[in-house]
């Protein structure tokens, strides 16, 4: 399936993923987006982790095994963040991370 | 021999008296722990009644007279092999003797106070007090080692301490606690590093040791030399230094006479009886040394005694509260004492002065404690320490007048009380050793005989003053240790001391020197001639004789501005010159580099808290940034290699 598609092709992907990552993080002020953000920044590394796997050591399984691992942390991840900004939400009415503040000097 | 061990009691009665009573003081009725501590206290009397009875008669002695005993001995601090530090009790004649003086004293005061103290507050406290006083004097005396006697020397400081400031809640008795436990802990020090000296030489804190004649310390000495005098000989002028603060030995004395602020039979007990000689028994104790060793440090001894007793003979004419007179009378004879022991030679006759020093503070522990408890009972009839407010006194307490007859006519040296003997003892000795010390004494005889009995007329004679109600005699178990105590005084003269209580502990003969005792007797009975002309009824002689001496009156009114000198030289050269500049040191320099750094860490602080925006992205991208800066650098660094 992956033949013919060198390596390389999948490491832009996934480095592009990476910064789109990075760029909405650090520009959204939506919390919501900001945690999609930070499903991308995880996922371009579970790319990595597959490619490289299958790339460099065909015979064995443990880069997939860490992509399955990732996806469920992701999960677990979501679900506290999302019950986090469910929080922040009933305190402060919005969900903009920069009204998130009080934690200041 | 008989086996003593059942002495270690005697001390560890009155401590475990103390626990209990200190322990439940609030839970039981207050007389209830008045008659524990009075019972506990007769048990121990009864225990050194029969210990001396004991030792005395029904022991066999040898050519070395009585021997000392090691009744018990624990290793309590183990410094190195050679060095520790022990608790136990040692037995001989002047151990037994002051065990038999306290218990006696203790037991009669702690009679006394069920009566004198009924009714205040803190009975329960008093009476565990007391404990502990006498627990710390009867260890001190005990004592096996000098480190042993340190520790209940300094544990009857602080009972002290803690009785002449009872009264709490008044100024003044607060103050005199602290002067006294000040003024003697200063001395302490001397003491303190005197023991060091001593011990460092020798290599023991034993006194059966150190004291031996023949024993290495004494025989060899060490030649070390300090400022013209050998090292034993400043060990031993230190140790007594700690001996007169003690004592109240000039110019040590000052916090006696405020001391009397404590309740009337602790100044029996502690002011006049008990620890006051305590300075008394540590040169006795360390008897051979000084005689042997160190001389020159017991002229020292001599010469304060002489001097104080004097002095204190001379300010006791003029004062007019009561207790202080005693207090200072107390001083004069503690002066008598220790001039004894500094005329004293070593050996059958020749420790004439340390068997009549002996013999004086058994007989002025009897009439000491007999007068202050008299007093205690006067001012328990009429409210007031002012001999001013007192006159007329013999018809309203008969058994107070009589038994304070007793005791004045006793101190005063009159035959054949027990007082003429002790002094009749000292006089001889100081005239056999040094005619100066002699003469002064002699004085001081007659000064005696007329403060004690000028405080006796103006009591018990004199005008009939306005009282707010008739004076009335003291309850019996008041008059009961009196009249023991006068009894006593009475009778202890008769005791053959020489025979029992001697410096190399073999009995001599002492016999009466009449060349002396005449004039002695002949110079107090003038001094109570006197103070009868004076003052048995109000004639104003003694204001003409105030104004004639005007200077000489005021100087002794005002105890020879002693304590003024005092508080010169703390307030304005100490305080003034030393503690300020320190204090200034500590304020300005000490805690200003502690500020310094406290305020530079918060300025800084301040400055870079900005960078704490709670802007979550800020942080982010700071964070970001960072990581690329560092790959870069990583990138570098590894094409470079």
């Amino acid at each position: 399936m992956t033949a013919g598609i060198p390596l390389y092709d999948f490491l832009i992907v996934s480095t592009l993923m990476f910064f789109i990552g990075i760029y909405g993080f650090l520009t959204r002020k939506n919390l919501i987006t900001i945690l999609m953000s930070v499903e991308l920044i995880l996922n371009s590394v579970n790319i990595n982790f597959v490619a490289f796997n299958r790339y460099l050591f065909p015979g064995q399984l443990e880069g997939q095994f860490f992509s399955l691992f990732i996806i469920a942390v992701a999960a677990a991840e979501a679900a506290v963040a999302i019950a986090i900004i469910i929080s922040v939400y009933r305190k402060f009415t919005n969900i903009d991370v920069e009204r998130v503040d009080t934690m200041k000097h | 021999m008989m086996d003593y061990s059942f002495t270690v009691w005697i001390p560890l009665l009155p401590l475990i008296l103390f626990v209990v009573l200190g322990l439940t003081s609030g839970s039981v009725r207050p007389k209830i722990s008045g008659y524990i501590g009075t019972a506990g206290m007769t048990i121990s009397a009864l225990m050194s009644y029969f210990t001396a009875y004991q030792y005395f008669f029904n022991q066999p002695t040898g050519s070395e007279g009585y021997s000392k005993i090691i009744a018990y001995n624990t290793v309590w601090l183990n410094l190195t092999e050679k060095l520790h530090i022990d608790l136990g009790i040692l037995l001989d004649p002047i151990s037994v003797m002051m065990l038999v003086v306290i218990t006696t004293v203790s037991l009669m005061v702690h009679i006394y106070s069920i009566g004198y103290m009924d009714g205040e507050r803190g009975y329960s406290r008093f009476f565990a007090f007391l404990s502990l006083f006498s627990f710390s004097m009867l260890g001190l005396v005990v004592a096996t080692n000098i480190f042993q006697m340190y520790i209940c020397w300094e544990l009857v400081g602080v009972s002290s301490y803690l009785l002449i400031s009872f009264y709490y809640e008044k100024s003044t008795a607060v103050a005199a606690g602290k002067k006294a436990f000040i003024v003697t802990r200063f001395a302490d020090l001397g003491f303190l590093i005197g023991i060091l000296l001593l011990s460092y030489i020798s290599g023991t804190f034993d006194f059966v040791t150190l004291t031996d004649p023949k024993g290495t310390l004494i025989t060899q000495g060490t030649g070390l030399t300090f400022l013209g005098a050998s090292v034993i000989t400043w060990a031993l002028v230190l140790i007594f230094m700690g001996g007169a603060g003690k004592s109240a030995m000039f110019p040590l004395h000052i916090w006696l006479p405020d001391a009397m602020e404590g309740p009337t039979p602790v100044s029996a007990l502690i002011h006049a009886a008990t620890m006051v000689v305590a300075g008394v028994y540590l040169v006795a104790r360390l008897f051979p040394i000084y005689i042997f060793a160190a001389p020159d440090a017991l002229t020292i001894v001599a010469y304060v005694g002489g001097i104080t007793s004097l002095f204190a003979a001379m300010i006791a004419c003029t004062q007019n509260d009561i207790k202080r007179v005693l207090a200072f009378s107390t001083m004069s004879q503690i002066g008598y004492m220790m001039l004894a022991l500094g005329v004293s030679g070593y050996g059958e006759h020749n420790g004439l002065g340390f068997m009549a020093s002996m013999f004086h503070l058994f007989t002025h522990a009897m009439f000491k404690a007999l007068l202050f408890l008299g007093a205690g009972a006067i001012i328990h009839a009429v409210h007031s320490n002012f001999m001013t407010e007192m006159g007329g006194l013999r018809k309203f307490l008969p058994v107070t007048h009589i038994t304070f007859l007793i005791a004045c006519l006793t101190i005063a040296g009159v035959p054949p009380l027990s007082g003429f003997f002790s002094k009749d003892e000292i006089l001889t000795a100081a005239w056999e050793h040094d005619k100066v010390l002699f003469f002064i004494e002699y004085a001081v005889a007659g000064l005696t005989a007329f403060y004690m009995f000028r405080l006796y007329f103006n009591v018990f004679w004199g005008k009939e003053r306005h009282y707010h109600h008739t004076p009335h005699e003291a309850p019996r178990v008041m008059t009961f240790p009196l009249i023991f105590l006068a009894a006593a005084s009475a009778l202890t003269g008769f005791i053959p001391f020489s025979k029992y209580v001697t410096s190399d502990s073999l009995p001599f003969e002492s016999h009466i020197e009449w060349m002396i005792a005449i004039p002695s007797i002949l110079i107090g009975v003038l001094g109570i001639l006197i103070a009868m002309w004076f003052y048995k009824k109000e004639n104003g002689i003694p204001e003409k004789m105030a104004a004639v001496f005007r200077h000489l009156y005021k100087w002794s009114y005002n105890k020879f501005y002693i304590d003024e000198v005092y508080l010169f030289v703390t307030k304005k050269i100490i305080f003034q010159h030393i503690s300020r500049p320190a204090a200034w040191f500590d304020r300005h320099v000490v805690d200003g580099t502690m500020n310094g750094i406290a305020s530079a860490t918060n300025r800084s602080s301040t400055g870079i808290r900005g960078f704490q925006s709670g802007q979550l992205q800020k942080y982010g991208f700071i964070f970001v940034s960072g990581v690329i800066i560092l790959v870069f650098v990583f990138i570098y660094i590894w094409f470079n290699n």
